[in-house]
């Protein structure tokens, strides 16, 4: 597979490091770009405000604790656009709360990941995700 | 953690015991269901049946070319049922089409997989959905 474009959503910066961190120890390629809020997501994803060159990514890493527009409602307006429903959404949240995972679920995320606080666990599922998303699943071709 | 519920749905003899054996040499405590259509996948979910007695399984491994319902209905049925949509669906299949592909995530499947033909390979990739599963988690995390 070529180059693998990756969305993260998070606003907390010492969550972007880590993870922008993490996923450069990987052996795919890949490039991510971070966006701080739903807000910004939704108009990333609808190239729209200040993203009308956005490109689609072939994932979604999505926290749910966020200013303005939160996590779960992003998932639930990527999960209902006809077009983007089609994206894996992986919600990589420090929540691990039956109702915050039922409701994931529900919503149709694809998988709900309780993000390790330590970096050396962070890392191992960091490279979980690698390897069952981009080697092992197959990624929907992008919508374009 | 305990025992994981996995209900397969596969007509293929040859691939129930190919899945039925990667299952046997797990780490991960696993009890696996199998149903051999798509009609008694239904009924195997909604307790119905032969099936009255049996608890929701953690996971759905399916394949998309069943006798009668085929697996792309199938999928469509549990992820648009409010009880059953929480469950995660791996559809694996011998299809790379990207037509399937993409079908198959528009539909909210989970994890869509391509199941390779060799047995070393088969194996290898029932180990990484294990891995995989060991750092996500799961909805609804204990069997009902």
């Amino acid at each position: 597979m070529n180059e693998i474009q990756i969305l993260l959503v998070e606003d907390n910066e010492g969550d972007i490091l880590l993870t922008l961190e993490a996923f450069k120890e990987i052996k795919v390629k890949n490039t991510i770009t971070v966006v701080k809020d739903g807000e910004e997501a939704i108009d990333f994803l609808k190239r729209q405000g200040q993203y009308t060159d956005s490109i689609l990514p072939h994932l979604i890493l999505l926290d749910i604790n966020m200013p303005k527009i939160n996590g779960i409602e992003v998932l639930e307006f990527i999960k209902k656009d006809e077009k983007l429903k089609r994206i894996p959404v992986v919600m990589l949240t420090t929540s691990s709360s039956e109702a915050d995972i039922a409701e994931c679920y529900e919503k149709s995320a694809n998988c709900f990941i309780t993000k390790p606080l330590d970096f050396g666990k962070f890392l191992n599922v960091v490279e979980a995700i690698e390897t069952f998303w981009f080697s092992v699943a197959q990624l929907p071709k992008k919508a374009s | 953690m305990n025992e994981v519920h996995i209900l397969l749905v596969e007509d293929n003899e040859g691939d129930i015991i190919l899945t039925e054996e990667a299952f046997k040499d797990m780490k991960l405590e696993n009890k696996i269901s199998i149903v051999r259509d798509g009609e008694e996948a239904l009924r195997f979910l909604k307790k119905e049946g032969e099936h009255a007695a049996v608890t929701t399984p953690q996971l759905i491994l399916m394949d998309i070319n069943l006798p009668g319902l085929d697996g792309k209905e199938l999928l469509d049925i549990i992820k648009k049922d409010e009880e059953l949509k929480e469950i995660p669906v791996v559809m694996l299949t011998s299809s790379a089409a990207d037509e399937d592909i993409s079908e198959c995530y528009d539909k909210h499947v989970n994890w869509y997989i391509t199941k390779p033909i060799d047995y070393d390979k088969y194996t290898k990739v029932m180990h990484e959905i294990e891995a995989f599963y060991v750092s996500f988690v799961p909805y609804p995390k204990s069997g009902r």
